[in-house]
């Protein structure tokens, strides 16, 4: 059978970089097959689809050697205007993705420069439309549409033509995790029915390894591995942990084997071994969401005088109700109180009011009604590092005590928008931690787009951050690092909170807000979850 | 101000229908002078906004031109010299001379003001009732880069628009650290500049991989014309015809200097009720404006 994607000896440099983004790679993808592309950040993953989609070199210039065949054209001689015929592409960024102002137009902007006649364009608007379950914003503007529903219409885009392979560059890194899983759902669905080949490159393997045929991994430009998602967690498991899913971790730790490629696969094992506790079930929700019950009026006011006698705490709010101009409440009376040393991970689906709160306590915006209280200044990190560069120098951005204190001091001279995503994300938590200590410092979604080894050295900052007696509150969507790094969840719905307690209670309850080894296990961590299948083991062999 | 699509008669047009419609509105105010028929003209996009729902974007544009049309108005008198009815003498004004202030010139300097109102009522009436993109590819067909360049330009421009709001929270973030403290607009503004060209390079990328550039030609939209297409288009061409017309037939005749003369007859009075009834004579027709 005939590759639909064949990469021939690709060696590639940007115009004006010093070392090359691809080295001699060589990969071929089948009709029909779908291919996770792995790797840490700025491992090559995004020069590789680019250069499949004919934007690398056409578009951005550089040294190019090698061969990539797309459908049978030569990226060689044809560009990405030809090969969007075969191949669509999706990249990060939903906003900079949307050309036209409606989504009826959007759709049809592929198919007009492709000169399909209107019958035609209408009718592939309309496929592609019912298909991602988006034809009820066919007559919306794209202004109005959100980040989850922008990437479905750019989606929809990349698909309208019915390119034979989809390109799609970390998709799922501005979207919260139900709309990430309905993307990834979306293109298992097209790959399944219309026989689609898929490569997509993702840092949150665990979402995707389910549906792979195959996984490639680039390390430095270079495929170190080619393999079926088992014998690729078997690979990272030896030689890079940073790439293994918590699920293979669980398993790697339990000392069981084959690792798992998904919650089902691993529970389907551990049910063969008689590992899995089924009759147990999982834990019950309800304690957690009894104690964020709101207290009559007597308890607050006995509540009131008992505060009297309890020291201020680091950071919190009494009451605060937010309203939008329209009369939509986003924040409904939420009481929260955030300790010294205390580190506290605020989740919630989009728009249950997660940057609402983290906005007024920050001071950003004032409450309709409520107050914030705080022991000092409040260090507030918005979603988007890059928002904070506005200087030439590294050195300019921020004190060099703040830059020591996230490893920075090094790149005083540097460009800030010349360091990595993991660097930029450490920069503007030194721009907001310069100057007086903060009392307490809370970040809005500050893992998006970030691979495993950079989410694991953020944590290691909070922890030492709160270790130094500051209040660390994170909104977050990704249950993996809440677990790795908070002590309580603060679980928001509607504008309140409906649960609050320790990590390990709230993360392990639910269906959604879970880690995947509570989803395998019950259990918050692989190390926990391993250590509970070994303590069945051994009731196993000593009844 | 944007497009916004509603349940309307005009946003049913398809854009070269309604674009002729405004843009035949806007012929009328810069053809016509007679105040009375100017008046007709601001009348009927007035109601053929409301009528299209877009009564905030008209009031927009009326709350921005309104004061420049007051500024005509005032300076008129200022720099013409003609008209006979003196009604304020302001003496020995150098480089000017001697500045007299004339009925006549500040009446075609209100004459002026209320054109450059009624052309920005146009105008209105287009960016919030004519789909934007519909435009762009009728100009496409005349030429595609700089339709795609425009589309790129306006793509970019909300973009801009919310990286600059959210680059201004950030910077309120900033902690008064003793370096030149927090940085001000002009900073988060050359941030803002300076990221636009990232930003640009994303949108041309998406532009690429959506065929932009391919080989094929592009070929023109053969769709049948709606009840809409047809009414509004023999609205612009009816009033096209009018103001012609009465430009052949004299009717509604207008001159200020040296005496004002503005004669109103059962001609410009017909004319001024024709006007309005034309304009929004196609908004009578609510069937299937639904989208």
């Amino acid at each position: 059978m005939s590759a639909v994607l064949r990469v021939e000896g690709v060696t590639y440099t940007y115009g004006g970089a010093a070392a090359p983004s691809l080295r001699d790679v060589s990969l071929r993808v089948a009709p029909g097959e779908f291919v996770v592309v792995a790797g840490l950040s700025a491992c090559g993953k995004s020069t590789l689809l680019r250069a499949a989609s004919g934007l690398v070199p056409h578009f951005h210039g550089g040294t190019f050697a090698g061969r990539v065949v797309v459908g049978g054209l030569d990226t060689r001689e044809h560009g990405p205007g030809d090969l969007s015929a075969v191949a669509g592409s999706l990249f990060q960024d939903p906003e900079t993705q949307i050309v036209l102002g409606t989504v009826r137009n959007e759709l049809a902007f592929p198919l007009e420069n492709r000169g399909a006649p209107p019958a035609a364009v209408a009718r592939g608007v309309e496929e592609v439309a019912l298909a991602l379950g988006i034809e009820a914003l066919l007559d919306r503007s794209t202004s109005e549409l959100s980040g989850g529903e922008l990437q479905r219409v750019a989606l929809g885009a990349a698909l309208a033509g019915r390119p034979r392979l989809v390109l799609l560059d970390e998709p799922t890194s501005q979207l919260d995790p139900v709309a990430g899983d309905e993307l990834v759902w979306l293109l298992r669905r097209l790959n399944e029915e219309w026989g689609t080949a898929v490569v997509l490159a993702e840092h949150r393997l665990e979402r995707c390894l389910a549906h792979a045929d195959r996984v490639v991994v680039l390390a430095g430009g270079a495929v170190v591995c080619d393999a079926p998602p088992r014998e690729f967690l078997s690979w990272a498991g030896e030689r890079a942990p940073a790439l293994q899913t918590p699920g293979a971790r669980l398993f790697a730790r339990a000392g069981l084997r084959p690792p798992p490629a998904g919650v089902k696969e691993a529970r389907a094992t551990l049910r063969a071994h008689g590992l899995l506790d089924e009759e147990a079930g999982p834990p019950p929700l309800a304690p957690t969401a009894a104690a964020v019950e709101r207290p009559s009026v007597a308890d607050r006011a006995r509540a009131r005088l008992r505060r009297d006698d309890t020291p201020p705490a680091a950071l919190g709010c009494r009451g605060l109700w937010v309203e939008m101009p329209g009369g939509r409440a986003v924040l409904r009376a939420v009481d929260l109180r955030v300790e010294a040393g205390e580190r506290v991970a605020l989740m919630g689906r989009n728009g249950a009011g997660k940057s609402t709160l983290l906005r007024h306590l920050g001071g950003l915006q004032r409450p309709t009604r409520g107050r914030v209280e705080a022991a000092g200044r409040v260090a507030l990190l918005l979603q988007n590092p890059n928002d904070y560069l506005l200087h030439e120098r590294v050195a300019d951005e921020a004190p060099a005590e703040a830059l020591a204190a996230v490893g920075l001091a090094a790149l005083g001279d540097r460009h800030p928008r010349d360091l990595s995503g993991g660097e930029r994300q450490r920069l503007a938590l030194a721009i907001v931690m310069g100057g007086d200590p903060p009392a307490a410092v809370c970040l809005d979604e500050p893992t998006r787009g970030m691979d495993r080894a950079a989410k694991g050295d953020l944590a290691d900052r909070l922890r030492a951050l709160a270790a130094s007696g500051v209040a660390v509150l994170v909104a977050t969507h990704d249950a993996e690092f809440a677990a790795a790094f908070a002590q309580r969840v603060v679980l928001l719905a509607d504008g309140r909170p409906i649960a609050d307690g320790p990590i390990a209670d709230v993360l392990t309850g639910g269906w959604y807000f879970a880690t995947e080894t509570a989803r395998i296990v019950g259990a918050l961590t692989p190390e926990e979850g391993a250590e509970r299948i070994r303590r069945r083991l051994t009731m196993e062999v000593t009844p | 101000m944007r497009f916004r699509r509603r349940a309307s008669p005009l946003h049913a047009a398809r854009a070269s229908a309604g674009g002729a419609y405004c843009a035949a509105l806007a012929a009328c105010a810069l053809a016509l002078q007679h105040p009375l028929l100017l008046g007709a003209v601001i009348v009927a996009v007035t109601g053929a906004g409301i009528a299209a729902g877009a009564r905030d974007e008209l009031a927009t544009a009326a709350k921005f031109s309104l004061p420049l049309g007051l500024l005509v108005a005032l300076v008129n008198p200022l720099v013409v010299r003609d008209g006979l009815t003196v009604f304020f003498r302001l003496g020995e004004i150098p480089p000017f001379g001697q500045v007299d202030l004339t009925v006549e010139a500040l009446v075609y300097g209100l004459v002026l003001g209320a054109r450059v109102v009624a052309v920005a009522l146009c105008c209105a009436l287009f960016v919030a009732a004519v789909d934007p993109d519909e435009t762009l590819r009728l100009f496409r067909r005349v030429s595609f880069r700089s339709a795609l360049t425009a589309a790129l330009a306006v793509r970019l421009m909300p973009v801009l628009a919310r990286d600059s709001r959210r680059m201004a929270d950030a910077a309120a973030c900033r902690p008064d650290s003793g370096r030149g403290s927090a940085p001000g607009r002009v900073a988060v503004l050359r941030a803002v500049a300076t990221s636009a060209l990232d930003r640009a390079v994303d949108v041309a990328a998406t532009l690429e991989v959506r065929g932009y550039g391919a080989r094929t030609a592009v070929r023109p939209a053969a769709e049948p014309w709606s009840r809409h297409d047809v009414a509004f288009a023999a609205s612009a061409v009816v009033l096209v015809a009018l103001a012609a017309g009465a430009a052949v037939a004299g009717i509604g005749t207008f001159a200020a200097y040296p005496a004002l003369r503005a004669p109103v007859g059962p001609g410009e009075a017909g004319l001024a009720v024709l006007i309005v009834a034309v304009a929004l004579a196609p908004f009578a027709d609510r069937r299937g404006i639904e989208r």
